[in-house]
Protein backbone atom coordinates (compact mmCIF):
# COMPACT_ATOMS: atom_id res chain seq x y z
CA UNK A 1 0.00 0.00 0.00
CA UNK A 2 1.17 3.80 -0.66
CA UNK A 3 2.66 4.85 2.15
CA UNK A 4 0.72 8.62 1.64
CA UNK A 5 -2.61 6.87 0.89
CA UNK A 6 -2.47 5.60 4.69
CA UNK A 7 -2.35 8.92 6.01
CA UNK A 8 -4.79 10.53 3.33
CA UNK A 9 -7.22 7.87 3.92
CA UNK A 10 -7.07 8.54 7.66
CA UNK A 11 -7.60 11.78 7.56
CA UNK A 12 -10.25 12.14 5.40
CA UNK A 13 -12.01 9.29 3.61
CA UNK A 14 -12.25 7.42 6.65
CA UNK A 15 -11.99 9.49 9.70
CA UNK A 16 -12.73 8.86 12.78
CA UNK A 17 -14.84 11.42 14.06
CA UNK A 18 -17.53 12.01 10.98
CA UNK A 19 -16.97 9.03 8.49
CA UNK A 20 -16.64 6.30 11.45
CA UNK A 21 -18.64 7.61 14.20
CA UNK A 22 -15.97 6.13 16.22
CA UNK A 23 -14.62 7.94 20.06
CA UNK A 24 -17.84 9.70 19.96
CA UNK A 25 -17.86 10.28 24.10
CA UNK A 26 -14.84 12.55 23.82
CA UNK A 27 -16.00 14.04 20.37
CA UNK A 28 -19.24 15.47 22.47
CA UNK A 29 -17.65 15.89 25.93
CA UNK A 30 -14.44 17.20 25.77
CA UNK A 31 -15.17 19.43 22.65
CA UNK A 32 -16.89 22.47 25.03
CA UNK A 33 -13.60 24.54 25.04
CA UNK A 34 -10.75 24.22 22.08
CA UNK A 35 -7.89 24.09 24.24
CA UNK A 36 -9.88 20.75 25.94
CA UNK A 37 -10.58 19.29 22.25
CA UNK A 38 -6.75 20.08 21.55
CA UNK A 39 -5.08 18.14 24.77
CA UNK A 40 -7.73 15.19 24.15
CA UNK A 41 -6.73 15.13 20.31
CA UNK A 42 -3.18 14.91 21.24
CA UNK A 43 -3.89 12.29 23.90
CA UNK A 44 -5.25 10.02 21.56
CA UNK A 45 -2.86 10.58 18.68
CA UNK A 46 -0.43 9.82 21.69
CA UNK A 47 -2.01 6.65 22.40
CA UNK A 48 -2.77 5.65 18.94
CA UNK A 49 0.99 5.74 17.81
CA UNK A 50 2.04 4.21 20.54
CA UNK A 51 -0.29 1.22 20.63
CA UNK A 52 -0.68 0.90 17.25
CA UNK A 53 3.58 0.67 17.06
CA UNK A 54 3.96 -1.75 19.99
CA UNK A 55 0.77 -4.10 18.82
CA UNK A 56 2.70 -3.98 15.16
CA UNK A 57 5.85 -5.06 16.74
CA UNK A 58 4.50 -7.46 18.71
CA UNK A 59 2.16 -9.17 16.09
CA UNK A 60 4.36 -12.34 15.64
CA UNK A 61 4.28 -13.38 19.06
CA UNK A 62 0.78 -13.09 20.04
CA UNK A 63 -1.56 -16.09 19.58
CA UNK A 64 -4.84 -15.55 17.72
CA UNK A 65 -7.06 -16.73 20.58
CA UNK A 66 -6.04 -14.51 23.34
CA UNK A 67 -5.18 -11.35 21.23
CA UNK A 68 -7.88 -9.37 22.40
CA UNK A 69 -6.88 -9.42 25.64
CA UNK A 70 -3.45 -8.85 24.76
CA UNK A 71 -4.28 -6.03 22.69
CA UNK A 72 -6.40 -4.70 25.81
CA UNK A 73 -3.94 -4.72 28.05
CA UNK A 74 -1.43 -2.84 25.92
CA UNK A 75 -3.87 -0.31 25.44
CA UNK A 76 -4.66 0.37 28.85
CA UNK A 77 -1.26 -0.08 30.34
CA UNK A 78 0.18 3.07 27.56
CA UNK A 79 -2.79 4.95 28.42
CA UNK A 80 -2.13 4.66 32.27
CA UNK A 81 1.40 5.95 31.47
CA UNK A 82 -0.05 8.60 29.11
CA UNK A 83 -2.62 9.84 32.13
CA UNK A 84 0.33 9.63 34.81
CA UNK A 85 2.59 11.96 32.32
CA UNK A 86 -0.43 14.62 31.63
CA UNK A 87 -1.23 14.36 35.31
CA UNK A 88 2.48 15.49 36.10
CA UNK A 89 3.26 18.01 33.42
CA UNK A 90 -0.18 19.10 32.10
CA UNK A 91 -1.93 19.11 35.40
CA UNK A 92 -5.01 21.68 34.64
CA UNK A 93 -5.56 20.08 31.32
CA UNK A 94 -5.68 16.54 33.09
CA UNK A 95 -8.15 17.56 35.63
CA UNK A 96 -10.72 19.37 32.76
CA UNK A 97 -10.16 16.06 30.50
CA UNK A 98 -10.90 13.92 34.13
CA UNK A 99 -12.54 10.46 33.54
CA UNK A 100 -12.63 10.88 29.96
CA UNK A 101 -8.86 10.54 29.70
CA UNK A 102 -9.06 7.35 31.62
CA UNK A 103 -11.86 6.66 28.90
CA UNK A 104 -9.14 6.48 26.37
CA UNK A 105 -8.76 2.63 26.81
CA UNK A 106 -12.59 1.83 25.31
CA UNK A 107 -12.16 4.14 22.59
CA UNK A 108 -12.94 2.37 19.78
CA UNK A 109 -10.82 3.97 17.45
CA UNK A 110 -7.57 2.73 19.44
CA UNK A 111 -8.66 -1.00 19.75
CA UNK A 112 -9.87 -0.36 16.11
CA UNK A 113 -6.78 0.43 14.21
CA UNK A 114 -4.89 -1.63 16.56
CA UNK A 115 -7.16 -4.84 15.64
CA UNK A 116 -8.34 -3.86 11.82
CA UNK A 117 -4.43 -2.52 10.64
CA UNK A 118 -1.45 -2.72 12.97
CA UNK A 119 -2.51 -6.94 13.72
CA UNK A 120 -1.26 -7.59 9.57
CA UNK A 121 0.88 -4.68 8.53
CA UNK A 122 4.34 -3.72 9.37
CA UNK A 123 5.63 -1.25 11.84
CA UNK A 124 6.32 1.85 9.62
CA UNK A 125 2.85 1.17 7.82
CA UNK A 126 1.33 0.85 11.31
CA UNK A 127 2.86 4.26 12.72
CA UNK A 128 1.92 5.78 9.67
CA UNK A 129 -1.54 4.76 9.97
CA UNK A 130 -1.82 5.59 13.61
CA UNK A 131 -0.50 9.03 12.53
CA UNK A 132 -3.03 9.38 9.69
CA UNK A 133 -5.66 8.55 11.99
CA UNK A 134 -5.19 10.48 15.10
CA UNK A 135 -4.59 13.47 12.94
CA UNK A 136 -8.01 12.97 11.63
CA UNK A 137 -9.53 12.49 14.60
CA UNK A 138 -7.46 15.84 16.50
CA UNK A 139 -9.20 17.56 13.57
CA UNK A 140 -12.59 16.55 14.09
CA UNK A 141 -12.52 17.08 17.36
CA UNK A 142 -11.13 20.64 16.57
CA UNK A 143 -13.57 21.72 13.89
CA UNK A 144 -16.46 20.80 16.54
CA UNK A 145 -14.79 22.73 19.22
CA UNK A 146 -14.14 25.98 17.28
CA UNK A 147 -18.08 26.00 16.34
CA UNK A 148 -19.11 25.25 20.17
CA UNK A 149 -16.41 27.31 21.67
CA UNK A 150 -17.31 30.20 18.71
CA UNK A 151 -20.97 30.55 18.60
CA UNK A 152 -21.00 29.76 22.51
CA UNK A 153 -18.57 32.64 24.02
CA UNK A 154 -18.28 34.67 20.54
CA UNK A 155 -14.68 33.83 20.67
CA UNK A 156 -11.82 32.12 20.83
CA UNK A 157 -9.29 31.89 24.42
CA UNK A 158 -6.15 30.78 23.90
CA UNK A 159 -4.28 28.80 26.58
CA UNK A 160 -0.80 27.06 27.18
CA UNK A 161 -1.33 23.14 27.45
CA UNK A 162 1.32 22.54 29.66
CA UNK A 163 0.92 25.27 32.43
CA UNK A 164 -2.93 26.65 31.61
CA UNK A 165 -2.09 30.36 31.48
CA UNK A 166 -4.13 32.38 28.98
CA UNK A 167 -1.97 33.13 26.02
CA UNK A 168 -4.22 35.04 23.68
CA UNK A 169 -8.07 35.58 23.02
CA UNK A 170 -10.56 37.54 20.51
CA UNK A 171 -14.17 37.77 20.46
CA UNK A 172 -16.03 38.65 17.27
CA UNK A 173 -19.51 38.09 18.58
CA UNK A 174 -21.18 40.93 21.18
CA UNK A 175 -21.58 39.21 24.37
CA UNK A 176 -25.44 39.72 24.32
CA UNK A 177 -25.63 37.36 20.83
CA UNK A 178 -24.03 34.54 21.47
CA UNK A 179 -25.84 31.09 21.88
CA UNK A 180 -24.71 29.51 24.79
CA UNK A 181 -27.14 26.32 24.12
CA UNK A 182 -23.73 25.61 22.21
CA UNK A 183 -21.42 25.06 25.10
CA UNK A 184 -23.80 22.79 27.13
CA UNK A 185 -24.68 18.84 26.23
CA UNK A 186 -27.53 19.58 24.15
CA UNK A 187 -25.52 22.21 21.76
CA UNK A 188 -22.68 19.24 21.51
CA UNK A 189 -25.25 17.00 19.96
CA UNK A 190 -27.15 19.26 18.29
CA UNK A 191 -23.66 20.64 16.52
CA UNK A 192 -22.26 17.35 15.74
CA UNK A 193 -25.47 16.32 14.20
CA UNK A 194 -25.33 19.41 11.80
CA UNK A 195 -21.32 18.88 11.12
CA UNK A 196 -22.36 15.42 10.09
CA UNK A 197 -25.14 16.82 7.74
CA UNK A 198 -22.76 19.46 6.27
CA UNK A 199 -20.28 16.95 5.27
CA UNK A 200 -22.83 14.76 4.06
CA UNK A 201 -23.79 17.49 1.64
CA UNK A 202 -20.06 18.25 0.60
CA UNK A 203 -19.33 14.11 0.07
CA UNK A 204 -22.84 14.10 -1.99
CA UNK A 205 -21.85 17.30 -4.43
CA UNK A 206 -18.39 16.30 -5.02
CA UNK A 207 -19.70 12.71 -5.98
CA UNK A 208 -22.16 14.13 -8.18
CA UNK A 209 -20.15 16.05 -9.72
CA UNK A 210 -17.16 13.22 -10.11
CA UNK A 211 -20.62 11.45 -11.84
CA UNK A 212 -21.36 14.02 -13.97
CA UNK A 213 -18.08 14.49 -15.63
CA UNK A 214 -17.80 10.87 -15.92
CA UNK A 215 -21.10 11.24 -17.98
CA UNK A 216 -19.69 13.90 -19.73
CA UNK A 217 -16.45 12.15 -20.65
CA UNK A 218 -18.74 9.40 -21.52
CA UNK A 219 -21.03 11.71 -23.67
CA UNK A 220 -17.81 13.05 -25.53
CA UNK A 221 -16.59 9.57 -26.31
CA UNK A 222 -19.59 8.23 -27.66
CA UNK A 223 -20.03 11.69 -30.13
CA UNK A 224 -16.73 11.36 -31.36
CA UNK A 225 -16.83 7.48 -31.88
CA UNK A 226 -19.92 8.85 -33.76
CA UNK A 227 -18.55 11.25 -35.86
CA UNK A 228 -16.52 8.72 -37.23
CA UNK B 1 -35.67 6.63 50.76
CA UNK B 2 -32.32 7.72 49.97
CA UNK B 3 -31.84 5.14 47.37
CA UNK B 4 -35.44 6.30 46.00
CA UNK B 5 -33.70 9.40 46.02
CA UNK B 6 -30.87 7.89 44.38
CA UNK B 7 -32.46 6.49 41.39
CA UNK B 8 -34.59 9.33 40.29
CA UNK B 9 -31.33 11.07 40.27
CA UNK B 10 -29.12 9.09 38.39
CA UNK B 11 -32.01 8.36 35.80
CA UNK B 12 -33.49 11.23 35.68
CA UNK B 13 -31.62 14.11 36.21
CA UNK B 14 -27.71 12.78 35.93
CA UNK B 15 -28.15 10.46 33.12
CA UNK B 16 -25.00 8.88 31.88
CA UNK B 17 -25.94 9.24 28.65
CA UNK B 18 -27.34 12.79 28.32
CA UNK B 19 -24.84 14.71 30.64
CA UNK B 20 -21.84 12.83 30.65
CA UNK B 21 -22.13 11.41 26.77
CA UNK B 22 -21.00 8.09 27.64
CA UNK B 23 -22.39 5.58 26.05
CA UNK B 24 -23.44 7.45 22.22
CA UNK B 25 -21.79 4.57 19.88
CA UNK B 26 -24.70 1.56 20.92
CA UNK B 27 -27.04 4.17 21.24
CA UNK B 28 -26.61 5.02 17.48
CA UNK B 29 -26.03 1.84 16.42
CA UNK B 30 -28.23 -0.04 18.63
CA UNK B 31 -31.27 1.15 18.88
CA UNK B 32 -32.57 0.75 15.09
CA UNK B 33 -34.96 -1.81 16.67
CA UNK B 34 -37.05 -2.30 19.93
CA UNK B 35 -35.91 -6.03 20.59
CA UNK B 36 -32.56 -5.17 20.21
CA UNK B 37 -32.56 -2.21 22.44
CA UNK B 38 -34.23 -4.03 25.06
CA UNK B 39 -31.57 -6.87 25.03
CA UNK B 40 -28.86 -4.56 25.10
CA UNK B 41 -30.16 -2.62 27.94
CA UNK B 42 -30.95 -5.98 30.09
CA UNK B 43 -27.55 -7.32 29.31
CA UNK B 44 -25.67 -3.33 29.87
CA UNK B 45 -27.72 -3.20 33.51
CA UNK B 46 -26.47 -6.67 34.47
CA UNK B 47 -22.84 -6.10 33.59
CA UNK B 48 -22.16 -2.62 34.85
CA UNK B 49 -23.64 -3.75 38.27
CA UNK B 50 -21.76 -6.58 38.77
CA UNK B 51 -18.38 -5.53 36.99
CA UNK B 52 -18.81 -2.22 39.66
CA UNK B 53 -18.89 -4.54 42.47
CA UNK B 54 -15.56 -6.62 41.05
CA UNK B 55 -13.81 -3.56 40.45
CA UNK B 56 -15.03 -1.76 43.88
CA UNK B 57 -14.40 -4.86 45.54
CA UNK B 58 -10.60 -5.56 44.00
CA UNK B 59 -9.66 -1.79 44.69
CA UNK B 60 -10.46 -1.75 48.15
CA UNK B 61 -9.57 -5.00 49.47
CA UNK B 62 -6.28 -5.37 46.92
CA UNK B 63 -4.65 -2.53 44.99
CA UNK B 64 -5.25 -0.45 47.88
CA UNK B 65 -3.80 -2.65 50.56
CA UNK B 66 -0.81 -3.07 48.62
CA UNK B 67 -0.11 0.29 47.18
CA UNK B 68 -0.69 -0.22 43.79
CA UNK B 69 -3.88 1.93 42.59
CA UNK B 70 -1.94 2.97 40.10
CA UNK B 71 -2.83 -0.39 38.11
CA UNK B 72 -6.63 0.38 38.57
CA UNK B 73 -7.00 1.02 34.50
CA UNK B 74 -5.39 -2.50 33.12
CA UNK B 75 -6.97 -4.54 36.24
CA UNK B 76 -10.47 -2.69 36.11
CA UNK B 77 -10.76 -3.47 32.18
CA UNK B 78 -9.55 -6.90 32.38
CA UNK B 79 -12.08 -7.80 35.16
CA UNK B 80 -14.18 -6.37 32.74
CA UNK B 81 -13.66 -8.37 29.77
CA UNK B 82 -12.84 -11.02 31.45
CA UNK B 83 -16.35 -11.04 33.10
CA UNK B 84 -18.56 -10.44 30.30
CA UNK B 85 -16.57 -13.47 28.72
CA UNK B 86 -17.74 -15.19 31.44
CA UNK B 87 -21.61 -14.49 31.69
CA UNK B 88 -21.14 -15.47 27.67
CA UNK B 89 -19.91 -18.92 28.32
CA UNK B 90 -22.43 -19.06 31.20
CA UNK B 91 -25.64 -17.94 29.29
CA UNK B 92 -24.49 -20.62 26.27
CA UNK B 93 -24.60 -22.98 28.59
CA UNK B 94 -27.18 -22.71 30.89
CA UNK B 95 -29.61 -20.51 29.39
CA UNK B 96 -29.81 -20.68 25.95
CA UNK B 97 -32.93 -18.97 25.30
CA UNK B 98 -31.29 -15.30 26.67
CA UNK B 99 -28.18 -16.26 25.20
CA UNK B 100 -29.51 -15.82 21.87
CA UNK B 101 -31.65 -13.07 22.81
CA UNK B 102 -28.66 -11.41 23.96
CA UNK B 103 -26.66 -12.21 20.78
CA UNK B 104 -23.90 -10.09 19.85
CA UNK B 105 -24.22 -7.02 22.51
CA UNK B 106 -23.02 -9.04 25.14
CA UNK B 107 -19.06 -8.98 23.74
CA UNK B 108 -19.75 -5.33 22.50
CA UNK B 109 -20.85 -4.51 26.11
CA UNK B 110 -16.55 -4.99 26.69
CA UNK B 111 -15.73 -1.35 24.90
CA UNK B 112 -18.71 0.07 25.93
CA UNK B 113 -17.65 3.46 27.82
CA UNK B 114 -20.15 2.55 30.50
CA UNK B 115 -19.08 -0.21 32.06
CA UNK B 116 -15.30 1.36 32.73
CA UNK B 117 -16.61 4.64 33.41
CA UNK B 118 -19.01 3.60 36.37
CA UNK B 119 -16.09 1.44 37.98
CA UNK B 120 -13.94 4.03 37.87
CA UNK B 121 -16.36 6.41 39.28
CA UNK B 122 -17.39 4.28 42.17
CA UNK B 123 -13.72 3.81 43.37
CA UNK B 124 -13.43 7.83 43.54
CA UNK B 125 -12.21 9.15 46.34
CA UNK B 126 -12.57 12.39 48.23
CA UNK B 127 -10.07 13.78 50.57
CA UNK B 128 -8.51 9.74 50.44
CA UNK B 129 -12.21 8.89 51.97
CA UNK B 130 -14.02 6.83 49.78
CA UNK B 131 -17.28 8.41 48.42
CA UNK B 132 -19.25 5.03 48.16
CA UNK B 133 -19.64 2.45 50.50
CA UNK B 134 -20.00 -0.75 49.59
CA UNK B 135 -23.91 -0.85 49.72
CA UNK B 136 -24.58 2.92 47.97
CA UNK B 137 -22.04 1.88 45.03
CA UNK B 138 -24.34 -1.15 44.20
CA UNK B 139 -27.16 1.21 43.98
CA UNK B 140 -25.37 3.90 42.16
CA UNK B 141 -23.81 1.13 39.45
CA UNK B 142 -27.67 -0.30 39.43
CA UNK B 143 -29.25 3.25 38.87
CA UNK B 144 -26.77 4.31 36.24
CA UNK B 145 -27.14 0.95 34.33
CA UNK B 146 -31.32 1.51 34.73
CA UNK B 147 -30.75 5.53 33.62
CA UNK B 148 -29.07 3.97 30.45
CA UNK B 149 -31.21 1.71 29.42
CA UNK B 150 -34.45 3.84 29.87
CA UNK B 151 -32.87 6.54 27.43
CA UNK B 152 -31.85 3.42 24.74
CA UNK B 153 -35.17 2.03 25.09
CA UNK B 154 -37.09 5.52 24.84
CA UNK B 155 -34.64 6.41 21.74
CA UNK B 156 -35.23 3.37 19.75
CA UNK B 157 -38.89 4.03 19.94
CA UNK B 158 -37.70 7.51 18.42
CA UNK B 159 -35.66 5.96 15.84
CA UNK B 160 -37.68 3.57 14.38
CA UNK B 161 -39.84 7.03 13.58
CA UNK B 162 -36.72 8.78 11.71
CA UNK B 163 -35.73 6.23 9.78
CA UNK B 164 -39.56 6.04 7.82
CA UNK B 165 -39.58 9.69 8.20
CA UNK B 166 -38.68 11.21 4.33
CA UNK B 167 -39.58 14.69 5.06
CA UNK B 168 -36.15 16.04 5.92
CA UNK B 169 -33.04 16.98 3.72
CA UNK B 170 -30.98 14.08 2.28
CA UNK B 171 -28.18 14.81 4.22
CA UNK B 172 -29.58 14.60 7.46
CA UNK B 173 -31.22 11.23 6.78
CA UNK B 174 -29.23 8.66 9.49
CA UNK B 175 -26.72 10.28 11.91
CA UNK B 176 -27.73 13.72 11.44
CA UNK B 177 -30.61 13.75 12.46
CA UNK B 178 -30.27 11.29 15.11
CA UNK B 179 -28.11 13.23 16.99
CA UNK B 180 -30.23 16.13 16.49
CA UNK B 181 -32.70 14.01 17.84
CA UNK B 182 -30.67 13.23 21.40
CA UNK B 183 -29.96 16.73 21.72
CA UNK B 184 -33.62 17.48 21.92
CA UNK B 185 -34.02 14.72 24.37
CA UNK B 186 -31.48 16.43 26.59
CA UNK B 187 -33.30 19.76 26.60
CA UNK B 188 -36.05 18.27 27.31
CA UNK B 189 -34.29 15.84 30.32
CA UNK B 190 -33.24 19.41 31.35
CA UNK B 191 -36.53 19.99 32.76
CA UNK B 192 -35.63 17.44 35.50
CA UNK B 193 -32.77 19.56 36.80
CA UNK B 194 -33.57 20.64 40.09
CA UNK B 195 -35.81 18.21 41.05
CA UNK B 196 -33.57 16.59 44.43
Amino acid sequence: MKKRKIIVDGIFANNAAFMLFLGMCPSLATTNSFMSALGMGIAVLATLILTNVAISALRRFVPNEIRIPVLIVIIATTVTIIEMLMQAYMFDLSQTLGVYLSLIVVNCIILGRAEAFAMKNTVLDSFLDAVGTGIGFLLGLLALAFAREFLGTGGIAFSSLLTGQHIWSFQLIPDGYTITLFQESSGAFIMFGLIVALINAVVAKINDNKKKKAAAARAAKLATEGGK
Amino acid sequence: MQFILMGIGAILINNIILTRFLGICPLLGVSKSNSSAIGMSLAVIFVVTMSAILSYSLYMYVLVPLKIEYLRLVSFILIIASFVQFVEMFLKRFIPALYKSLGIYLPLITTNCVVLAVSLDVVATNGGVPVYNFLNMVGYAFFSGVGYAVILIVFSFIQERLINNKNMPKSFHGSGIALITIGLLVMAFLGFSGMI
